[in-house]
């Protein structure tokens, strides 16, 4: 396993063909007027690669969700660039090159599980994709089969989240970015998720962008792992994490996981 | 069914004390006197009901339209909201029965003035619980509209709209009993037709048994449309996991 610091160069190993989904370069976000601002990010440069699945990690406000808001076009950048697959990020969000998904499930209660994972294509010319997934396929996917015409307060808070990941989807992002998607669910609902993650990043190839504050969750799911520091937020590491890509929840017993959540600990002690 | 035979258990009460005691029937009348008017009168009452009736019904659905036209151009308009709010509240807080005359006096004494005033006196409180349930959507929801680069017109009729329903219909709930109460007051000034005439007409002719007749019409109108309301409320709002009780 390598520390790299985080510098323009570092995120893709030497001699990588891995090409670059998203890089930030420079980039700050500033909340607030002149008195009472708030440094959310500071100088922050990183690249995260296609195909990837990074973990966000670091104690809370210090800006990872920020950071993910960034790239959705949900807060401007005061200084520095972001960049996804070379478009600025209105132009990505309005190609429809990411997805979110929120710690909370977000369903219009109105609507059945399946009308949920349709509202992508409703929207905001969602209507013109012509490649876009299957929603009975993607209910499927996450476990929903046969759940189709449920209301979201039939299910429970894990089927709500997996409706909400099928919707997210929906439109075949290239980019998925998760804040701290199961953040509000019980331990085993979660473990469940994790494994269901991975298998879904390896069917589909999205890169995912995955805000935790679990260390656990952050190594267990994470190709690489970007550790962040408070006050204001900057990147302190940028982690590989060497374990076998196939992973099962047994993993976690591994005294190589146990080294790196030793390691991730360390970090995040000194991030705050 | 216990309701029902309280219900009876009172009408059968008063009727026994108006007979026992000999009220007279100007001052009070019996449940049986009151019954024979529905139908020794009956042509009067109904040619006196289907005017309220109407200007009810229409004072509702001017009322609430514009409240809820109001509320979304409020919505989407802080301008206006800051602007014209308080000119709402400034309405709302005169009281209708003082202005009735006015509007007698404005529109003349065919249906307009009792329009107006029952459409006035839904208006408010059907402004107020729209403008909160418009912008009761949570600003996850917003966020994930905006990453889906859904316009303004998307997020009113996709998400918006149903989430104002509940407090929409809790305002309309209000308004249907309201908005006959405001059509019989618009009758009480001046009018020759309505409930509200019969009832001021009756009061002074000491016929009160005509008078406990139109007073019961008009209950059973605000009845009806509060039952129809919660009847579309339950309808539209089938989603919701009370709906079911
Ligand atoms: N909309 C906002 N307005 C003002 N300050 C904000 C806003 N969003 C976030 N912040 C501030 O920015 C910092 C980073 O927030 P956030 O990215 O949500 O942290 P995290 O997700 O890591 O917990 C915090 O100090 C927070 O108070
Ligand atoms: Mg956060």
């Amino acid at each position: 396993m390598a520390v790299a610091e985080a510098t323009a160069g570092a995120s893709a190993p030497a001699g990588s063909t891995q090409d670059v989904a998203i890089s930030v370069r420079n980039a700050s976000v500033v909340f607030g007027e002149d008195d009472d601002q708030v440094v959310a990010l500071s100088d922050v440069s990183v690249d995260f690669a296609d195909g990837g699945l990074v973990t966000i990690l670091g104690p809370s406000g210090c800006g990872k969700s920020t950071l993910l808001r960034l790239v959705a076009d949900l807060v401007p950048a005061a200084e520095g660039e972001v960049s996804v697959f070379g478009h600025t990020p209105e132009e990505a969000r309005r190609r429809r090159d990411f997805a979110f998904v929120f710690q909370d499930a977000t369903l219009l209660p109105w609507r059945s599980a399946i009308d949920n994972v349709r509202l992508p294509l409703q929207v905001g010319g969602g209507g013109k994709i012509e490649q876009h997934a299957s929603p009975e396929e993607l209910l499927a996917l996450v476990g929903l089969k046969g759940r189709e015409q449920a209301l979201p307060h039939e299910l429970s808070g894990g089927m709500r989240q997996r409706v909400s990941i099928a919707r997210a989807l929906v439109c075949r992002p290239k980019i998925l970015l998760m804040d701290e998607p199961f953040g509000a669910l019980d331990e085993i609902t979660r473990d469940k998720l994790n494994e269901e993650l991975l298998r879904i990043w390896q069917e589909t190839g999205t890169t995912i962008l995955f805000v935790t504050h679990s260390i656990p969750e952050a190594a267990f799911l994470g190709e690489k792992t970007l550790v962040l520091s408070a006050h204001p937020g900057r990147v302190l590491a940028y982690v590989d994490v060497d374990l076998p890509h196939e992973r099962a929840l047994s993993i976690r017993d591994s005294l190589e996981f146990v080294t790196i959540t030793a390691m991730l600990r360390d970090l995040l002690e000194k991030a705050s | 069914m216990p309701p029902i035979a309280a219900a009876i258990g009172l009408i059968v009460g008063w009727q026994l004390i108006i007979t026992v005691f000999g009220v007279p029937q100007f001052i009070a009348p019996s449940p049986l006197d009151v019954i024979n008017v529905f139908g020794e009168r009956g042509d009067i009452l109904w040619l006196n009901f289907w005017p309220t009736f109407m200007e009810a019904v229409a004072g509702f659905v001017v009322g609430n339209t514009i409240a809820v036209l109001l509320a979304i151009w409020f919505v989407h308009s802080s301008l206006a909201e800051r602007a014209f709010y308080p000119i709402a509240v400034f309405i709302n807080t005169i009281p209708i029965i003082a202005v009735a005359p006015i509007l007698v006096l404005l529109l003349g004494n065919g249906f307009a003035p009792k329009i107006v005033i029952a459409a006035l006196i839904c208006f408010f409180p059907t402004l107020v619980n729209m403008v909160r349930g418009l912008k009761s959507i949570s600003p996850q929801m917003l966020e994930l509209m905006r990453v889906l680069s859904a316009n303004q017109r998307e997020v009113l009729f996709k998400v918006r709209l149903q989430s104002s329903l509940p407090y929409l219909f809790a305002a309309l709930k209000i308004a249907s009993t309201t908005c006959v109460i405001g059509a019989i007051v618009g009758e009480w000034i001046g009018s020759n037709f309505g409930l509200g005439a019969l009832i001021i007409e009756a009061t002074y002719n000491f016929r009160s048994p005509l008078l406990y007749a139109t007073v019961i019409l008009g209950a059973g109108l605000a009845v009806t449309f509060f039952t129809l309301t919660t009847l579309a409320e339950r309808w539209l709002l089938k989603w919701r996991p009370s709906a079911a009780i």
